[in-house]
């Protein structure tokens, strides 16, 4: 190295704070464009039906199935979350049970449970935000619609993808809740570079100890687009029980509206 | 105006191309559920006639066929029930919960047939809830209800739903036989005696509005016909235990209203009546509080608690009410488990004369296909001038153990 080529280095090294602070992310800017571009991504997604089956397992290796169908619909306005409607087909139990979400971004949900053989529909309290969904290891929060303002970011490094995409490189970002009455004080997520898709989510419980890990798997694309993931593995560290989800192909725009996700329908829903 | 019809056009055409290759029309589900129960009565009974039997065993049979098509728009569904008891007469009996035409239109829904309908928010005691028939040999609860012939329109609109019934034909209560348990002791004679000339056919009308506000869930509903409570009247003077049920022509306002905010649910049911006697009101208000995720459990604990009032007349001009002046209290317990695990434990007392109810209902799955469910009621501290008197020493446990197919 010549001797102005060093002064130039020397130079450049003394203003890059400055730089750094001018023009380049903070960990927190990039960990939120982050979810943004996730989000901008799968803009425009409309409406969509899957069919969803679960595998509860215990420590002792019992396991139990739940089978349900998920309706879905996009709200496009940021302020609002999006909708959706779950019905049981089984256990045949709780056959024709259909349960009407409509996510908000920090206020509480709006949600309501419809009872077959009551033909009751009920108006339910949404603070359970934490408890298990149907006896599984997924909490409520985790299977609602992930609305990127519901959250506060960090980035934290990028690595490789790990288990459930060995081959790919992944961003790893944290991110705290912003609403009320989460389980979880944070989750580490891994963002695929190329797809923008979570490969994987740590959840901290309230006492900040690891709780769970969530694998994503199988992702496919529709409509030249949207990416979803077909295998949800959720392991509990503390109990040993896991749950696994699968999907079925997703039907996009299958004609739903808002008023398909309104009160009143849920005693309709089939 | 055409090119919002091809719009729609290309839209049913994808939508089409969108359904799975499964879905082949229609689309018929068939299902069974079979239960057994055994009913346990740790006391002799109070009324000489009454059999004294400590284990009541019977069964039950509901199969459910459905077929659909227009993906899913059009709909019939049929659902008999059946249940055989062998100590008591009139709980050995049949009905069509459920043989109907559902319609989904462009802006209606329209059902035809027999269904069954529920309006109303508390927990202790249904004032709202009218369309139905209750099926008072299945539990003094009287939740279980007859299927009512019917049609339905509901028009849903930004303004709220709204929704039409005419009910052709009126369905009686069933009671218990005169010797079974939970008879009280009396007959209620099979012929019932009606205000309308037209018996059971007279028309019922119902109307109903119900709307999402926020955090209020709200329904106003008006009905016109034959009450589904009747009055039972001593005709036989050689029997005065022989009672003839008579059906009243009433009018009947009423108001269900639901407010949720965190973890509290704060509801109420008001009605205004006319035809029993004077017009009167009457009201059930409460809440219910849920402790989510207990002590760090999965668990949810629910604290439930109603008034009732209902100022009806106390002569025979009016149905006998034991909801005149009473409390409910009631703690609710979801293990949010594998099982579905849960319990309702609740009290109804009378303010006045402290007479109570106190019931047990508990259930939980058993594998995929079975589940057990347990119901303890028990009629405490009875007063002489209370109904409740009657069933004194018919305090139950009833166990059934259900079979899916």
């Amino acid at each position: 190295m010549g001797k102005l080529q060093r002064i130039l280095a020397l130079a450049v090294l003394a203003i890059s704070p400055v730089l750094q602070s001018a023009y380049a992310e903070t960990p927190q800017e990039k960990g939120r464009a982050i979810a943004e571009e996730t989000d901008r991504r799968d803009l425009g997604w409309g409406d969509s039906d899957v069919v969803m089956s679960m595998i509860l397992r215990n420590a002792e290796g019992e396991s139990s199935v739940r089978e349900l169908r998920l309706r879905s619909l996009e709200v496009p306005e940021r302020g609002v979350g999006d909708k959706s409607i779950t019905v049981f087909d089984k256990p045949r139990d709780i056959e024709g049970t259909a349960f009407l979400s409509h996510t908000k971004i920090l206020d509480p949900d709006d949600q309501w449970l419809y009872l077959p053989a009551l033909k009751r529909v009920k108006r339910i309290s949404s603070k359970n935000k934490s408890g298990p969904f149907v006896g599984s290891e997924f909490a409520y929060e985790d299977l609602v619609s992930q609305e990127v303002d519901r959250y506060d970011y960090t980035w934290l490094r990028d690595e490789n993808c790990g288990e459930a995409a060995p081959t790919r490189e992944c961003f790893v970002v944290e991110r705290k809740p912003l609403y009320e009455h989460s389980g979880y004080t944070k989750q580490v997520s891994w963002v695929d570079k190329q797809d923008y898709q979570p490969r994987k989510t740590e959840f901290y419980d309230r006492k900040d100890a690891l709780l769970k890990t969530l694998l994503q798997l199988d992702y496919k694309q529709y409509q030249g687009q949207y990416w979803r993931t077909h295998r949800m593995d959720m392991t509990n560290h503390q109990t040993g029980k896991s749950t696994t989800l699968t999907f079925e192909d997703y039907s996009f725009k299958v004609g739903l509206s808002e008023g398909d996700f309104e009160k009143n329908r849920l005693k309709r829903v089939r | 105006m055409i090119s919002g019809v091809r719009i729609a056009a290309a839209g049913l055409c994808l939508a089409a191309g969108a359904l799975p290759a499964l879905a082949k029309e229609p689309n018929i589900e068939t299902s069974l559920e079979l239960g057994m129960e055994l009913r346990l009565f740790p006391n002799d009974p109070a009324f000489g006639l009454q059999r004294d039997r400590a284990v009541s065993p019977s069964f039950y049979l509901e199969p459910e066929i459905s077929a659909d098509w227009n993906g899913g728009d059009d709909r019939l569904t049929l659902v008999p029930f059946a249940r055989v008891d062998r100590d008591d007469d009139s709980r050995t009996h049949v009905d069509l919960r459920e043989a109907n035409w559902l319609h989904i239109g462009d802006g209606y829904d329209l059902v035809i047939g027999a269904d069954k309908v529920f309006w109303g928010v508390t927990e202790s005691r249904h004032l709202v809830d009218i369309v139905n028939q209750s099926d008072g040999v299945e539990d003094v609860d009287l939740e279980d209800k007859l299927g009512q012939p019917m049609v339905q329109l509901a028009v849903p609109s930004d303004l709220g739903t709204f929704s039409l019934f005419v009910m052709p034909y009126f369905r009686e209560r069933t009671f218990p036989d005169a010797d079974a348990r939970l008879s009280g002791g009396v007959r209620v004679d099979d012929d019932a005696q009606y205000d309308s000339d037209a018996e059971e056919f007279h028309p019922d009308l119902a109307v109903r509005w119900s709307q999402v506000i926020g955090d209020f869930d709200v329904g106003l509903s008006h009905f016109h016909g034959t009450s589904r409570e009747p009055r039972l009247l001593a005709l036989d003077p050689a029997n005065p235990s022989n009672l003839t049920p008579y059906y009243d022509q009433i009018d009947q306002t009423g108001l269900d209203l639901q407010y949720t905010t965190d973890a509290w649910l704060w509801k109420l049911e008001a009605i205004g009546r006319g035809g029993h006697g004077d017009y009167f009101p009457a009201a059930v208000a409460g809440f219910e509080y849920t402790l989510f995720g207990v002590r760090g459990s999965d668990m949810d604990l629910g604290f439930l608690a109603e008034y009732q009032y209902d100022g009806r007349d106390e002569d025979s001009s009016a149905p006998g009410t034991l909801a005149n002046n009473d409390t409910f209290i009631g703690t609710r317990l979801t293990f949010n488990d594998v099982d579905d695990t849960s319990l309702l434990a609740g009290a109804v007392v009378d303010n006045e004369d402290g007479s109570t109810l106190l019931s047990l209902e508990a259930e939980r799955r058993i594998g995929d296909d079975w589940k057990v469910e347990a119901v303890a009621r028990f009629f405490l501290n009875a007063d002489s001038e209370n109904g409740l008197k009657a069933l004194e020493r018919d305090d139950f446990v009833s166990l059934t153990l259900i079979r899916y197919f």
